[in-house]
């Protein structure tokens, strides 16, 4: 509680450290904010509390474990951040609080126990979002952005609250608690509204996590936004996507497996080959980057449509995994954007040469997207494997091999360019919170990889 | 001691090297690489060789999951361990002439990949074995595409997308024994008595079939393996064919029949005339092959179809010939892609037509040339020799049909081996091959102790044969055991 109380007030400070022009202590004070609500976050480690404020939230350590991964991962793109913002915006403090809100709406979404605050929650989330993927006010390309996500994303909510509607219509609850008695106790014949309403409810959510078909706003809205924003919309908002979708299946619908689970199998079959078969088609890293985070958020639905107990824990560790590598992904396409002009492969050519720190940490990265062994991004894809196989889905299993397989081609592109392609000698400058970051991220790829046991049996 | 140390050594060498700068990484690594076969013949003299495993480490790694860091060597572990830690310092020997760029990556990259190598002969858990298959793959990934030549890079991502797909499939494979496992472990002793239906052992051994096919590689999952062995840096083509190949081997007689026996019994004829096949089909393709490197590159096929085949038969005169024919395969194979290396490295081409005469201006090459193309060739009192004897009787015991074509292999090797000989070295010199100068320094060492080997293995084989026969007594029993029980 504390921790989403911390992260809203946060961004109030911000704005004004903004208006007394205090531009030196933004990310300071930003970065202190978010420890210390982490900080109270592991606090609460272990208590199971009960649902608070009558039932509308719940810290558990399901949440606990996905806030600190939100946080963290937040801390990293923030620390990419510096001077970044200067370069695009004159009005550098809203950047830093409308990403604290969103912030906070993620946090909401990561411990809600009722459907109100899971809407709200994607709300504040959204709304944030729509303003930073148009922030860059002169840009085209940043204003389509914006307008698409708004458009589409305003579209999937109305499904997702209507969704809502339909459930509390047929069981007269928004508590997942109680929805989840009610389906136990009427488990032979259910309204068919209920029914509807968990379909639209899925609809909704597979807009936010842009699983296909639902997946048409993600290539656009992630090229045209900064990219600094874009690999915020592909991590931590991603991650927090899926938690709430988890959340929602793993206590509340579980019972009518049933009925849902062949429904996201198609739809993460389709993820997985629209995603794979698409990202290898692109010139562009950027947009492979977009959607390759599809093909991903079709590796992450196995833990929905495959459910167990363990499925938390697959996803915890497939997002941490996913996060940490997409943030080396997109920081090193920051500065390889700066020194060549675009975003295309041709760009990466000759960057082992230029610099080996750079393209060493991208290799790492795209291996631990590939789900190569020693590497984070395996040992999330073995979790995931596991868990699909435990209950009998081989089918399902088998197309995602095929796809890690098709996913090879298009990660190795990036690293044939840096290793094997020839370039102009040129430098490519690093800040030193750059090299802070990608060298963290490299190096918690590879421990995560050697040694999952530090973040496989948290929850 | 324990086969931690045998694990570490090489990755504390891949480190050390890549903090020297230029022709001194080589040296390190080398040193490095002597060392480890130190290590290897410490544990060679303490093996006792009965069918138990020894120098056993076993800690918990991912307690979640059910794995657990299980290594130990066995008898027939150690004729791989031998082989790796052996072939190593000399592949780095071998090399000594060139000059790579970045020569401390190429060496630690080497060093590395021999961690992963030995991780996979030495793993006791399903889930190592496959860290070892991937991490040996990574690193020749980047010694061929950063050194080799020609096409490289299309070349080397049809490689590994090859390879990493068929260890995606095993992947799978093992994930499936370990959810049939009631124990949730991936101990291989328990994949060996799980005693699963025919039915669902069969997908397990199509699974690890494929990844290991892909590897050695058996028709028709051969096509990568010309091309890749053709454009490699000549070090990258050793350990690819001097001792990676021999993962499939390994892990056909440690894994696939063990943990699916009933299938095997069901699926064995099947997988025995693919090798046989290739036997004979890269046999045809190499008689008409100009480039030295391709051909032997395609006499590897055959030679790798006929000690799949030995395999398949699973009798101890298969096995045990398989294994000893491994060893001899990846000491002959270096042999004969060293002397390419040589000649393409003084006369600029590695087109066979083109040359002749070569002995007349270096005899003590010619001499070492001719030991290695016998040994390849098996003839008697050379280590090919032993081995293809034991390959072909156990294929024997096995049907006699298949044993009489996949017979023809000695005659064909002979027929395209010698043929290359006489095309290199006898004849008149030309003009290309005047300026040849006889074999110097490193060169010698390295064809000197290769030769050694052929002809100590050769007179000798039982110094190999007894490590490994206890152990290999023991898994046939093992396998014919379940596969009565499996059926029932």
């Amino acid at each position: 509680m504390n921790t989403l109380i911390i992260i809203s007030v946060l961004p109030i400070v911000i704005l004004y450290l903004g208006l007394y022009k205090l531009k030196k202590a933004l990310l300071p004070v930003t970065v202190i904010g978010l420890l210390i609500a982490l900080g109270f976050a592991f606090a609460d480690w272990g208590k199971e509390a009960a649902p608070i404020f009558n039932g509308m939230m719940q810290f558990n350590n399901f949440s606990i474990a996905f806030s600190a991964l939100t946080i963290l991962s937040t801390i990293l793109i923030l620390l990419l951040s510096k001077d970044y913002f200067e370069r695009i915006s004159d009005h550098v403090a809203e950047y830093y609080a409308v990403m604290l809100f969103a912030l906070a709406g993620i946090i909401v979404m990561l411990s809600y126990h009722n459907l109100t605050m899971l809407f709200i929650g994607i709300e504040i989330m959204s709304v944030s979002l729509y303003i930073l993927a148009g922030i860059k006010k002169n840009d085209v390309a940043s204003n389509e952005a914006s307008l698409k996500y708004f458009l589409m994303g305003a579209f999937s909510t109305g499904f997702l609250l209507f969704g809502i509607t339909l459930v509390y219509g047929a069981s007269g609850s928004f508590d997942l608690s109680d929805i989840r008695a009610w389906i136990l106790m009427n488990p032979a014949h259910l309204d068919p509204l209920f029914y509807t309403g968990v379909l639209l409810m899925i609809v909704g959510l597979c807009f936010k996590v842009g699983a296909a078909p639902f997946h048409f706003w993600t290539p656009d809205v992630y090229e045209g936004s900064p990219t600094l924003i874009t690999a915020f919309m592909s991590t931590v908002v991603k991650t927090a996507g899926f938690a709430a979708f988890l959340r929602l299946f793993s206590t509340c619908f579980n019972p009518l497996s049933a009925y849902w689970a062949p429904t996201l199998l198609i739809i993460t079959m389709l993820t997985l080959f629209i995603g794979n078969i698409t990202a290898l088609y692109q010139h562009s890293f950027k947009r492979m980057l977009a959607f390759s985070s599809i093909s991903h958020a079709g590796y992450l639905m196995f833990a929905i449509v495959a459910l167990s107990a363990s499925s938390a824990n697959s996803v915890f560790v497939y997002a941490t995994a996913y996060s940490i590598a997409s943030i080396i992904a997109f920081a090193v396409l920051i500065l390889v954007r700066q020194q060549a002009g675009s975003d295309n492969f041709d760009s990466f050519n000759g960057l082992a040469k230029k610099n080996p720190f750079l393209a060493l940490t991208l290799t790492i990265a795209m291996l631990s997207l590939a789900g190569i062994p020693l590497t984070a991004g395996f040992i999330g894809k073995f979790f995931m494997f596991t868990g699909a196989l435990m209950q009998y889905q081989v089918a399902l299993v088998i197309i995602a091999v095929v796809n890690a397989i098709i996913s090879i081609y298009y990660y190795f592109k990036v690293i044939v360019a840096m290793y094997f392609n020839a370039a102009e000698p040129s430098e490519v400058p690093v800040p030193a919170c750059f090299t802070f970051v990608l060298g963290l991220s490299a190096l918690a790829t590879i421990v995560i990889g050697v040694y999952p046991v530090l973040i496989s049996g948290l929850i | 001691m324990t086969v931690i140390i045998l694990l570490l050594l090489p990755l504390l060498g891949a480190l050390v090297t890549l903090l020297f700068k230029g022709a001194n990484a080589k040296t390190v690594a080398l040193l490095f690489g002597l060392a480890e076969f130190a290590v290897a013949a410490t544990f060679l003299s303490q093996f006792i060789p009965d069918a138990t495993t020894q120098f056993g480490v076993d800690f918990e790694w991912i307690a979640s999951a059910g794995v657990h860091f299980k290594a130990g060597i066995d008898g027939i572990s150690m004729v791989m361990v031998l082989l790796t830690t052996l072939l190593v310092p000399i592949i780095i020997l071998s090399t000594f002439k060139h000059d790579y760029k970045n020569p401390a990556v190429f060496y630690a990259l080497i060093l590395f990949m021999q961690a992963g190598l030995l991780l996979v002969f030495t793993a006791l858990d399903g889930f190592l074995f496959y860290v070892g298959w991937e991490a040996a793959l990574i690193p020749i990934y980047f010694i061929c595409a950063l050194w080799g030549g020609g096409d490289r890079i299309r070349i080397n991502i049809k490689f590994f997308i090859y390879t990493f797909a068929g260890s995606l499939f095993m992947l799978l494979g093992l994930i499936y024994l370990y959810t049939q496992n009631p124990a949730h472990n991936y101990d291989i002793q328990a994949f060996y008595h799980l005693h699963l239906s025919a039915y669902k052992q069969s997908f397990v051994f199509w699974a690890f079939f494929l990844a290991f096919a892909i590897k050695m590689p058996l028709f028709p999952f051969h096509t990568w393996q010309p091309d890749t062995y053709t454009e490699s840096p000549t070090g990258g083509t050793m350990m690819l064919s001097g001792i990676m190949l021999k993962m499939g081997i390994y892990g056909v007689i440690r894994w696939l029949i063990p943990v699916s026996p009933a299938a095997f019994a069901q699926w064995g004829p099947v997988a025995i005339v693919l090798a046989v096949i290739g036997i004979v089909y890269a046999s045809l393709i190499a008689f008409n092959q100009r480039d030295g490197k391709r051909l032997i590159a395609y006499s590897s096929i055959a030679h790798v179809g006929l000690i799949a085949a030995g395999i398949f038969a699973w009798d101890i005169q298969g096995i045990q010939g398989a294994l000893i024919q491994s060893l001899n395969h990846g000491i002959n194979i270096v042999g004969l892609f060293f002397v390419m290396d040589i000649i393409s490295r003084r006369l600029n081409t590695r087109d066979i037509d083109q040359m002749g005469g070569i002995a007349k201006l270096a005899p003590q090459f010619a001499i070492m040339f001719l030991i290695i193309v016998l040994g390849t060739a098996a003839l008697p009192l050379t280590n090919g020799f032993i081995g293809e004897f034991l390959l072909l009787n156990g294929i024997y015991q096995y049907n006699i049909f298949l044993s009489a074509v996949a017979g023809l292999t000695i005659i064909f090797c002979a027929v395209y081996m010698l043929r290359m000989y006489k095309k290199i070295m006898q004849g008149e010199t030309n003009a290309l091959t005047a300026v040849f100068t006889d074999i110097t320094g490193s060169e010698k060492i390295v064809l000197g102790i290769i030769c050694t080997l052929i002809i100590v293995i050769g007179v000798y084989p039982q110094c190999i044969l007894h490590l490994s026969e206890a152990s290999v007594h023991h898994l046939i029993e093992q396998v014919n055991q379940n596969k009565l029980t499996s059926v029932k």
